[in-house]
């Protein structure tokens, strides 16, 4: 398989990252030989198998739904880029 | 005392109960020589002023009930530190001061340890080389022209040139096992659900572990006896009967049955390595316990299935970083924009690679392809385990297929990075414990480390395996202080 520039453009509008032309090129290398990499997957048959979806084969534990941390509005808000005291603040959205 | 900071943990928490040295003397021999050791670049952030405020605090109204006695320490800069800037080795954290403290950190201060800072790694834990740091690469004690290994390479720095007297890392595909190895020190990464994970920048959930790093295995025991904890604050965190690993720790091993996988001889391995490995063997054999050759039959796929598996599960993870809510925002001309661009200029360039394959590997059409297939590959890997573990109790391989490399020697070609942690990253697959004790040289000089893999909770045992070895190999380490003159 190879991954050409347009999926680069895609994966990247997916996952919000801009990419330039020339970093586009660059990741498409790098990606098209870790995938060479790991199509050697293909050699296993894998029908039967039943995926692993916890490592750690126990249950999750319940607990009662209780707020634990209560007025912490200003220790939320204290690292973010931009906001007005009590909401982060973002580039307009709504015209 | 001017020998201070070459005293382990162990003789150094005998020495404070004892009165022989004061919480201040200790801690000013460390901040000292990291002060002199800025060369290799080990710390991001550190906070001598306040540890030293703090031992003096212990030294007036001392405390010898503590297992860490008015103990400094530096951790790796991935966990969050109450009001200390905690950065995950990234641009996009630079500003980040978190307003809690992580629970594996929370418990080394309630034991009675002073944070001395905040240790160098690759950006959000994703490198085999700690070249991928915002902050720059970290330089290997062992000689200037090499990599102290990654992710936790400040941490593998910090110790073996005695910096800290012991370190916490973090683990999810080697992190911690293959930086002790290329510097010659003891690196445990723990059973997945052992040490919580709550205020650990996630990098990818179901790999990642933290785990102590020390000069020796009793140190290195005795650490982990302090971090590993059941914390309802993590969902994946065990509720099991831990051991007081340091104290239980003993050299008798004999009658233990220790797998020897033929998968591990890899192509091209040196022969070195080999040799080793042979030596490893002979030492089981002399501590009274017996080898059984055993076969791990998809040891060949646990890099590609990590490949998948991890990057995902980052892609998911560092969506967050948003320029919304902390960290770094770059302008933009609308909200889509602005995202685009803090997390293009925010994340280096091995963060936006793994973020890219994982948004690959989920996307529509291509989930059951990839993410599905190397989820049923996991599993594979996982039974290849417990088949073994029938046998055996417990699995002997070399740490890494090389001694460390160069700096800047692999920084061009992802795949033959990655290939680094081949024998590690099967352990993190399967949610195993791993500790990887120097056992050697290569003809260069440089550490070599060979790697106890246990049972799922089973520490205690290859710890004491670890310890039974580490007597017979009496490994000295070559620490030269090039840094210093």
């Amino acid at each position: 398989m190879s991954i050409d520039l347009k999926t680069i453009k895609h994966i990247s509008k997916l996952a919000r990252i801009s990419v330039d032309e020339q970093r586009a090129e660059k990741l498409a290398g790098d990606l098209n030989s870790i995938f060479d990499f790991i199509e050697k997957l293909n050699e296993l048959k894998t029908d039967n198998i039943e995926p692993l979806t916890s490592i750690a084969e126990t249950t999750l534990k319940l607990r009662s739904d209780e707020v634990k941390s209560k007025n912490i509005r200003e220790q939320i808000i204290k690292n973010s880029p931009q906001d007005n005291e009590d909401y982060f603040v973002v580039p307009k959205v709504i015209e | 005392m001017s020998d201070i900071t070459k005293q382990s943990l162990t003789e150094l928490v005998e020495n404070i109960k004892n009165k022989k040295l004061s919480s201040t003397d200790v801690t000013k021999a460390f901040i000292d020589r990291s002060e002199k050791s800025e060369k290799l670049n080990a710390y991001i952030t550190n906070d001598f002023t306040s540890a030293l405020d703090k031992a003096k605090k212990f030294d007036q109204k001392p405390n010898f009930d503590f297992k860490l006695p008015g103990i400094p320490m530096a951790v790796k800069d991935l966990f969050c530190t109450k009001n200390i800037k905690t950065t995950a080795g990234s641009k996009i954290l630079n500003n980040f001061i978190p307003t809690y403290e992580s629970t594996v950190t929370e418990n080394i201060w309630n034991e009675g340890a002073i944070l001395l800072g905040k240790l160098n790694c690759d950006e959000f834990a994703m490198g085999s080389s700690n070249e991928t740091s915002f902050f720059g690469n970290v330089q290997s004690p062992i000689d200037k022209n090499l990599v102290p290994g990654g992710s936790s390479g400040g941490s593998a720095s910090a110790v073996a040139g005695q910096l800290t007297p012991v370190t916490i890392g973090t683990d999810t595909g080697g992190s911690i096992r293959q930086p002790a190895s290329f510097t010659g020190i003891v690196g445990l990464k723990p059973t997945y659900g052992s040490c919580s994970r709550y205020g650990i920048v996630a990098f990818a959930s179901s790999l990642d572990q933290a785990g102590p790093m020390a000069q020796n295995v009793k140190d290195c025991a005795l650490l982990h006896e302090v971090i590993s904890s059941y914390d309802p604050k993590d969902s994946t965190s065990i509720d099991f009967k831990r051991n007081h690993y340091g104290k239980e720790l003993t050299n008798n091993i004999k009658g233990k049955k220790i797998g020897i996988p033929k998968e591990y001889r890899v192509d091209g391995m040196p022969k070195e390595i080999e040799d080793l490995w042979q030596k490893g063997i002979q030492y089981i054999k002399d501590c009274g316990a017996e080898t059984i050759d055993i076969s791990l039959p998809n040891t060949s796929y646990a890099l590609p299935t990590y490949y998948i598996v991890a990057p995902a599960e980052a892609s998911s993870n560092l969506a967050r970083y948003d320029g919304v809510k902390y960290g770094f925002r770059a302008k933009g001309e609308n909200l889509i924009d602005m995202y685009e661009k803090t997390r293009s200029e925010g994340f280096g360039a091995e963060v936006q690679r793994r973020i890219m394959i994982g948004t690959y590997v989920l996307s529509s059409g291509y989930y059951d392809a990839y993410y599905l297939k190397a989820q049923k590959v996991r599993k594979l890997i996982k039974n290849d385990f417990d088949e073994a573990y029938k046998k055996v109790d417990a699995i002997l391989t070399p740490s890494t297929p090389s001694s460390a490399f160069k700096i800047g020697e692999k920084t061009n070609d992802p795949v033959s990075m990655y290939l680094n942690d081949i024998f590690t990253v099967p352990v993190n697959l399967a949610g195993l414990p791993g500790i990887s004790i120097p056992a050697g040289h290569d003809s260069k000089g440089y550490p070599l480390g060979l790697q106890i893999i246990g049972k799922a909770f089973d520490e205690q045992n290859i710890l004491n395996i670890a310890y039974a070895m580490e007597e017979k190999i009496n490994f000295k380490n070559k620490i030269t202080d090039w840094w210093i003159k």
